[in-house]
């Protein structure tokens, strides 16, 4: 098989378009009617032992995820302590969005999310491109790069934060200084703040996703490699023209997941400095923390479950818009 | 609001079940329950604070010790000890997701609240049997009830006033006599230069997050002569985060941080960090509750030798020092020979050391043998008398330095004394922190902006 043909058979795949189209209703073939089947023959068909064996996965979704996720919908439209609650329709919303922090917030996770895009995303890719061209010692380096993954996170935090020690003899700034950088504060200034609890996310995070492209990567069969090789393809030539597309759909799958954690940041701001300094890390999920229990009285459910329910459909609707967009480009 | 204790982000399940210690006994096992009451024959489980998360491997003998005692007072109650730290951004969580012990602590300033939630056990009943119950200090106990009258938290632990502590070693080296510590704000920073200067290490710190930096700035706001909020005559509150007293002391920390560089720069300290840091020699002085050498002593093992305790210097004509303190509690759930328990718990770790002579004396004994603080200045729960009294019950047993504290305890009963601010305590706090954590991170901090838009949001709070 050679390269033509991986493009050909992609050809031959229809290009979707978003909605159902009339045509397609049409050309869909019509199904038989379906016989009715007697209980007995469903049980012995197997019906009944499917029902049981996914009921306890139904009984445990249902009530670990979504009777909570319908309990918060009917509480962002509540005011609530847990014990009394009485409706307020639209109020905690319009309070959420009334609150000075949350533009705060939108702005910092904003920020967040570009610098672990532009940090966190090239480098497991670029490690697990290299990693791949290796022909010795690959297990070595995929469990050091899966390492940190392992490492609990309130563990590596802490580890950081020890590192992040603003004063000269704090590790990094040691280490810098015999270079002649530094001291850097890292946490201890609005600043540099959150770059700081990037490099440790991105740290954290890259291992899961470099065992992603790692294994996509051994989908690409060698002789593609061969054949660009013979063809006089350089390195560069070969990674963009053989492994890149081979990774798109990964990529564009990986691509929204990073999106939607770094959404979603919250472990990084909590344990490293609680927002701060002066509200220099304070993210949405901080936000919504806060709202509920952030307060030793906290009774401000109902704001957080509303700001929790905003930014799930902003989410929903990120992700719909980003796989509408990029349909065409995973099946090419 | 009582010190910063809860269970740490490590040690949120780090409930301890503390065994049956057999061996410790009380010095009079038929000493007769409070009210004199027998015990019930129904087998009761009762979960209690213990110590603080971390706390040194004495204290925890200790603990066990007196739990000892009490089981062998109370063969039916079987008690187990949760560490256990009072923190404002973990409690609610807490709190909502019922992990906290049976009996535990919450600060003076959120008691209204919670028994307006109904998350408190109504403890009247029990708390009738207590025979000293009509012997509180009553604006004390007054915190803990309820609109019905109802007694739901009692005071218990400690009361303090908020008070300056600092390191007389680092005075030492710095040229400075640690016998005559800062009486005025302008001398804390000149101090506080001087040891930067002379050893390297910061002279002063403050707290600045998870509220704490709103309480320490409240504290200093009040030794300055101001307010945070203000009750107006129609029963309304008014917002003053932006009064002058407030902005110079951020002026002060600012002007220590950027021109004197001798202001420790962590935005991260709370209540239990910045005792970390000093007992571990990081800084030489800084602001808390009087009471503070119980847990440098319990938790972070510090030689009382290099400790040093002194006013809050006060300026001003309406200068006060900030007080607060800790009410025990039950968990709302509890049935009513959990809640009889508890009483006798709380009777018997918390308040009969303070009350009756033989319990005063076996916890001083008990304390002083593991090397824990016996004698601690604190306010006292009753009266003036009382607490006088029980320090020289305990008189053998005080290890901790009083002559290096005489800064405190000659004026502690003259100073004059201001409640926290009564009104959205917590938050008022919470929203304290951005300024201080402002000044100690950016050298341009604008101050008059930061509180003016602190003040808008207090308000708003207020006006809810």
């Amino acid at each position: 098989m050679s390269a033509t043909d991986v493009q050909s058979a992609a050809d031959v795949v229809p290009r979707g378009r978003s909605g159902p189209s009339p045509d397609g209703v049409a050309a869909r073939p019509a199904r038989p009617a379906r016989r009715r089947r007697s209980p007995a023959e469903w049980v012995r068909r197997g019906g009944l032992s499917t029902v049981v064996l996914a009921l306890p996965l139904l009984v445990i979704f249902g009530v670990f995820s979504w009777l909570p996720i319908g309990r918060a919908v009917v509480m962002s439209f509540q005011e609530t302590n847990l014990l009394t609650a009485h409706w307020v329709g639209l109020d905690n919303f319009r309070a959420v969005l009334a609150d000075p922090l949350l533009p705060v917030a939108v702005r910092n996770t904003a920020w967040f999310a570009l610098l672990a895009l532009v940090f966190g995303y090239p480098v497991p890719l670029v490690g697990a491109v290299l990693m791949s061209t290796l022909r010795r010692m690959r297990g070595l380096f995929s469990v050091l790069a899966y390492l940190p993954v392992v490492v609990p996170p309130v563990v590596a935090v802490l580890l950081w934060k020890f590192f992040y020690d603003p004063r000269p003899e704090g590790v990094f700034n040691e280490i810098l200084g015999w270079v002649g950088l530094g001291p850097f504060p890292w946490l201890q200034d609005q600043t540099a703040a959150m770059p700081s609890l990037v490099l440790e996310a991105t740290w954290a995070a890259a291992g899961g996703t470099v065992i992603i492209y790692l294994a996509a990567l051994t989908s690409v069969p060698p002789e593609l490699y061969d054949a660009a090789e013979v063809d006089g393809a350089s390195i560069w030539g070969k990674i963009r023209h053989v492994t890149l597309p081979h990774l798109r759909g990964v990529l564009l799958i990986t691509f929204i997941l990073q999106i939607i954690g770094t959404a979603q940041v919250f472990l990084e701001p909590y344990l490293f400095t609680g927002g701060g300094p002066a509200n220099a890390t304070v993210t949405v999920l901080l936000l919504i923390y806060r709202y509920a229990f952030g307060q030793s009285l906290g009774s401000d459910y109902g704001m957080a479950t509303a700001l929790s329910l905003m930014l799930a459909v902003f989410l929903a609707l990120l992700s719909i818009a980003w796989f509408r967009l990029t349909r065409n480009w995973s099946t090419s | 609001m009582r010190s910063r204790r809860s269970t740490s982000a490590l040690a949120l399940s780090g409930a301890v079940a503390i065994g049956l210690l057999a061996g410790c006994a009380s010095d009079d096992p038929a000493d007769p329950a409070p009210g004199g009451e027998p015990a019930g024959e129904e087998k009761v489980t009762l979960t209690v604070v213990s110590l603080i998360p971390g706390s040194e491997q004495a204290a925890f003998d200790a603990f066990e010790e007196r739990v000892a005692q009490f089981e062998e007072r109370y063969p039916n109650i079987d008690v187990e000890g949760v560490e256990y730290e009072w923190r404002a951004t973990t409690f609610a969580a807490q709190l909502a997701g019922g992990t906290l012990p049976d009996v535990f602590e919450i600060p003076l300033t959120d008691a209204k609240t919670l028994i307006e939630n109904g998350q408190l056990a109504d403890l009247d009943e029990a708390f009738a049997q207590l025979d000293y119950a009509e012997e509180f200090n009553e604006a004390l106990l007054d915190a803990g009830r309820g609109e019905d009258g109802h007694v739901y938290a009692i005071p218990a632990k400690s009361v303090y006033g908020v008070a300056l502590h600092y390191n007389r070693e680092l005075f030492e080296q710095a040229g400075l006599d640690p016998d005559d510590p800062p009486s005025t704000w302008d001398e804390v920073r000149e101090y506080a230069k001087q040891i930067k200067d002379a050893t390297g290490v910061a002279g002063y710190a403050t707290m600045a997050t998870n509220n704490t930096g709103g309480w320490q700035l409240t504290a200093a706001t009040y030794s300055r002569g101001g307010r945070v909020q203000e009750a107006t005559d129609d029963g309304t509150y008014v917002a003053t985060l932006d009064n002058p007293a407030t902005q110079a002391h951020l002026e002060m920390l600012e002007a220590m941080r950027w021109e004197d560089d001798s202001l420790l720069a962590d935005t991260t300290l709370d209540w239990s960090t910045i005792n970390q840091a000093f007992a571990a020699g990081q800084l030489a002085m800084y602001t808390t509750g009087s009471d503070v050498l119980n847990a440098l002593m319990e938790t972070n093992g510090l030689d009382p030798a290099v400790y040093g305790m002194t006013a809050m210097p006060l300026e001003g004509a309406d200068a006060g020092v900030l007080v607060g303190g800790t009410l025990a509690a039950v968990t709302a759930q509890a049935d009513d020979a959990t809640k009889d328990a508890a009483i006798k718990w709380i009777d018997h770790w918390y308040l009969s050391t303070l009350r009756d002579q033989e319990q005063a004396v076996a916890d001083a004994k008990v304390r002083f043998e593991a090397g824990q603080g016996v004698g601690t200045p604190v306010l006292p729960i009753f009266s003036r008398e009382q607490y006088e009294q029980e320090l020289a019950w305990k008189a053998d047993y005080i290890n901790v330095p009083l002559d290096q504290m005489t800064g405190y305890t000659d004026v502690m009963f003259d100073q004059p004394v201001v409640g926290e601010p009564s009104r959205a305590t917590q938050e008022t706090y919470a929203l304290l922190d951005v300024p201080v954590q402002a000044v100690l991170t950016d050298r341009n901090a604008d101050i008059p902006a930061l509180l003016a838009a602190a003040n808008e949001q207090a308000q708003a709070l207020l006006d809810e």
